[in-house]
């Protein structure tokens, strides 16, 4: 069965190109939550995905690789953070300073790095499943993949369950009730922020040590921007996301593989497809969650204390 | 609460040597806090002693809720001491007052809309399994408070979908879930109904018996009597003076407030009953929990009244607020404006028809807090401030300082931010607003709430010529006082039926409490 084989396929490979879009939803969903928007993804996830890249091409170990994108990420967000939480300036202004400083950054870094090959994130080998048609295929992935799948019950827990996710919940949403319960509003924006930019670097790393296996200038290729889509299109719920992740990683190979299996439509038209797609999407949810919670009521907008409502 | 009880014990048979022997919980001293333009505090000094009501008292502006933030660390005073059980305390964040024992409910709420009265209660709270959170244990405990106080809410209710009543008394418990010792109630009674008011200072008397400190601000000199046991007065930003509530009298407070002597009551003369202006008929709308909350209203404003709208909130009066204005859909029936059906008109034309609104909600619905002040004064007319398709910012300017002045809205300046008006003033923008506009038909919802004494006196006065000049006002208060002096007729609204229309000469305050809880008059 030829289709059953290429479906197989086509769902593994969603789920492995879904992950760098997916720990980097789940970290702006976290960092959005919280009342502050990191329009600087993009720039954040390349950062991640080359750091990660170089770390592991010295070092020989994946793995550090990935820690090293995490801390990339984390770092760039610490500038986010600093500017927008502490220093009260605009968010959005702040956030496309991040992407033009990751994508410049890393293109100037990364030069030498284009066309090596560093160690990748190996597959896990599960011990029965390899044995299973189709389901082996489906399930055989990088253990990144599975952090990703475990993240995701993990955050909808805390947001839900824990008084850590009604503290970040009620700053976004109305920061001087908070304040005015004794809630650190600043720091637990800086917290959410830098956490965003962590999981955004291990996404960015997760592309670059596990997906697409190379570095290039730009490797990214908008997929930040995608994340940021994402985020509408999951409400801002953990649990969406991962639908939201998983459904874009199957846009982006669909057009591989449709290539692949000689499909006769220009290679641009489908490299297209994602994007065309992150705005069906955002017209489609903007329109359903009209009625609804939507995005954190005070989302974008710094604390001031003495600065009434 | 074991804790607390033992000192009572000891002196209950002793009031009259408690009264006197009293300890000072919290002393502010030579408090003062400046904001761009406005010296809000300007060296106040304020003491308050354990387990007394204390009332404050002042204008709108005169610096209560600014004096209030600095001792809740939320302002940082410029100068000044405070001691709080003796010790010398200095809160950079309302988490120490919070931790020191001191809680405070807002004029306005600081709740998170969306999330549920449980979860406002708990919010910022370490329950026993932290950091899950342990609703069980923290159920039982609220319940236990609200039946020992009679404040009763329903926690899995979300914040938005209740009354301002009801916000309140989630606030309320807000503070006394934290076992506060001393509680400031900033404004709590301008948002109640009498009853809820009663219920009120039932709760507050329970609490000074259990040796709480309150200190409750307020505008209604009779309910400061009514309640307190000490009063300080603040004019401008200065206190001017504590007296024991005993003795002293509405008289002496409102010549402290305000400096002059104050008169309250309000002439009205009976209208000539003119034509239908809007009429509702059949009207039925749903809340925002998708349930009816208007269920087949019937109604006519004529020209030249003031129809009062009774009953308490939460019985359809916001609905039937945004309703007319326009901003919740109708279900079935028809408005009937003018002589033109408006049920199908959206918000901007039926402004332009001469529909007015001060809403009840007013930081949400009615202004605009981080425009100038200005600029909320036009909100509604802005293309009428233009010239050529540019803002006209001379006659805004000349249109906002004449308000200002003719309404006596206290601000530095017309360009600051409208959010930095005290409580009072923002009321007092929105009603000069509205009523600048010169509507036909004027919805006043609550219009006199936290206003003082000379704001309530001059609104009053607006609204009676406002309507004597042909115009039509509804008003809506759960203010039956105010209803029996301003309305020319009295419709009384119960759970989204009106439940009956009287005239002002047939109407008393008994009848219509009877409607308001869904009783019939009998037919005499
Ligand atoms: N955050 C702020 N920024 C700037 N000015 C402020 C701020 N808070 C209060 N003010 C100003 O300080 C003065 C006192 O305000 P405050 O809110 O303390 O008055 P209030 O006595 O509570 O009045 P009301 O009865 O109307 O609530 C007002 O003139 C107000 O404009
Ligand atoms: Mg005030």
């Amino acid at each position: 069965m030829i289709e059953a084989e290429f479906i197989a396929s086509l769902i593994a490979a969603s789920m492995r190109a879904g992950t760098p879009l997916l720990f980097a939803t789940l970290g702006e969903i976290i960092a959005e939550r919280s009342g502050v928007l990191n329009l600087g993804l993009e720039g954040v996830m390349v950062t991640g995905a080359m750091t990660g890249f170089y770390v592991s091409l010295i070092t020989g170990n994946p793995w550090l690789g990935i820690l090293a994108g995490g801390i990339a990420g984390l770092l760039l967000a610490l500038i986010h953070a600093f500017f927008t939480v502490s220093l009260k300036v605009d968010q959005a202004v702040t956030g496309l300073m991040l992407v033009l400083l990751g994508l410049g950054l890393t293109g100037f870094l990364g030069r030498d790095l284009v066309g090596k090959v560093a160690t990748y994130l190996q597959p896990l080998n599960v011990p029965f499943l390899s044995t299973v048609p189709y389901l082996s295929e489906i399930l055989k992935h990088d253990p990144l993949v599975y952090v990703g799948i475990f993240l995701v019950p993990l955050l909808w827990f805390l947001m839900n369950k824990t008084r850590y996710g009604m503290e970040l919940f009620a700053v976004g949403e109305n920061p001087e009730a908070a304040d005015t319960m004794g809630i650190h509003v600043d720091k637990i924006r800086f917290l959410a922020v830098l956490i965003g930019g962590f999981l955004a670097g291990i996404g960015g790393a997760h592309l670059s040590l596990a997906y697409a296996k190379v570095w290039t200038d730009g490797l990214t290729a908008g997929r930040g921007w995608i994340c940021l889509a994402l985020v509408i299109f999951s409400g801002w719920m953990p649990q969406r996301a991962i639908f939201g992740a998983y459904l874009f990683g199957g846009l982006d190979v669909l057009s591989f593989k449709l290539q692949a299996i000689g499909f006769g439509v220009s290679y641009h038209f489908m490299r297209m497809i994602p994007y065309v797609f992150t705005i069906l999407v955002l017209l489609f949810s903007v329109i359903k969650e009209k009625e609804k919670f939507g995005a954190p009521s005070a989302l974008g907008k710094p604390y001031i204390r003495e600065q009434k409502f | 609460m074991g804790e607390s009880m033992e000192p009572m014990g000891a002196s209950m048979g002793a009031m009259e040597s408690m009264e006197a022997n009293r300890d000072t919980i919290l002393e502010m001293k030579d408090i003062v806090k400046v904001f761009p333009g406005v010296v809000a505090n300007d060296g106040v000094n304020f003491s308050v002693k354990r387990g007394e009501i204390h009332g404050l008292l002042g204008e709108n502006g005169a610096g209560k809720t600014t004096l209030m933030s600095v001792l809740y660390g939320l302002y940082k005073p410029d100068n000044g001491e405070i001691f709080f059980e003796g010790k010398r305390v200095e809160f950079n964040s309302p988490g120490d007052a919070i931790k020191a024992g001191i809680g405070m409910v807002h004029q306005h709420f600081m709740l998170v809309s969306k999330m549920t009265a449980l979860n406002n209660i708990l919010l910022g709270y370490r329950t026993p399994k932290d950091p899950m959170m342990d609703y069980e244990w923290a159920r039982s405990r609220i319940e236990e408070l609200s039946k020992m106080y009679g404040i009763e809410v329903n926690l899995d209710e979300k914040i938005i979908n209740m009354s301002v009543g009801e916000q309140q008394r989630v606030e309320i418990l807000k503070a006394l879930f934290r076992d506060v010792k001393l509680l400031i109630l900033d404004e709590p009674t301008s948002v109640l109904t009498p009853a809820e008011t009663e219920r009120l200072f039932k709760a507050l008397k329970r609490m000074s018996a259990e040796g709480l400190t309150v200190i409750f601000i307020t505008h209604k000199l009779r309910e400061a009597l009514e309640v307190t046991d000490r009063i300080t007065v603040l004019r401008k930003g200065k206190d001017v003076g504590t007296l024991i509530t005993k003795n002293t009298n509405e008289r002496e407070l409102a010549r402290l407030m305000v400096g002059r002597e104050v008169e309250v009551s309000i002439e009205k003369k009976k209208s000539a009953a003119k034509e239908v202006l809007l009429r509702l008929e059949n009207v039925y709308a749903k809340n925002d929990r998708g349930l009816l909350a208007l269920k087949g209203i019937n109604l006519s404003i004529r020209r030249g009244e003031i129809l009062g709208l009774a009953g308490v909130s939460g019985n359809g009066q916001k609905e039937l607020e945004e309703v007319i204005v326009g901003t919740r859909k109708v279900e079935k029936g028809r408005l009937i404006f003018n002589g033109k059906d408006i049920t199908g008109l959206g918000v901007r034309k039926r402004i332009a028809l001469g529909i007015s609104c001060i809403p009840e909600d007013r930081i949400e619905t009615g202004m605009a807090p981080s425009l100038s002040v200005e600029e909320n004064l036009i909100l509604r007319d802005f293309p009428n401030f233009s010239k050529n398709g540019f803002m006209d910012f001379g006659q805004i300017e000349a249109h906002a300082e004449r308000l200002i002045e003719e309404f006596g809205i206290k601000t530095p300046s017309p360009k600051v931010e409208a959010r930095t008006l005290s409580g009072g003033n923002i009321q007092r923008l929105i009603i000069a607003r509205e009523l600048s506009r010169n509507p036909l038909l004027l919805i006043a919802s609550q219009p006199t709430r936290g206003l003082d004494v000379a704001g309530i006196e001059y609104v009053r006065k607006r609204l009676v010529t406002f309507s004597e000049e042909g115009k039509a006002v509804l008003l809506i208060s759960e203010d039956l006082e105010e209803i029996m002096q301003l309305s020319d007729r009295i419709a009384v609204i119960y759970e989204g039926e009106i439940k009956g229309v009287l005239e002002r000469e047939e109407a008393d305050p008994e009848k219509i409490g009877i409607l308001m809880s869904g009783g019939e008059l009998e037919e005499t």
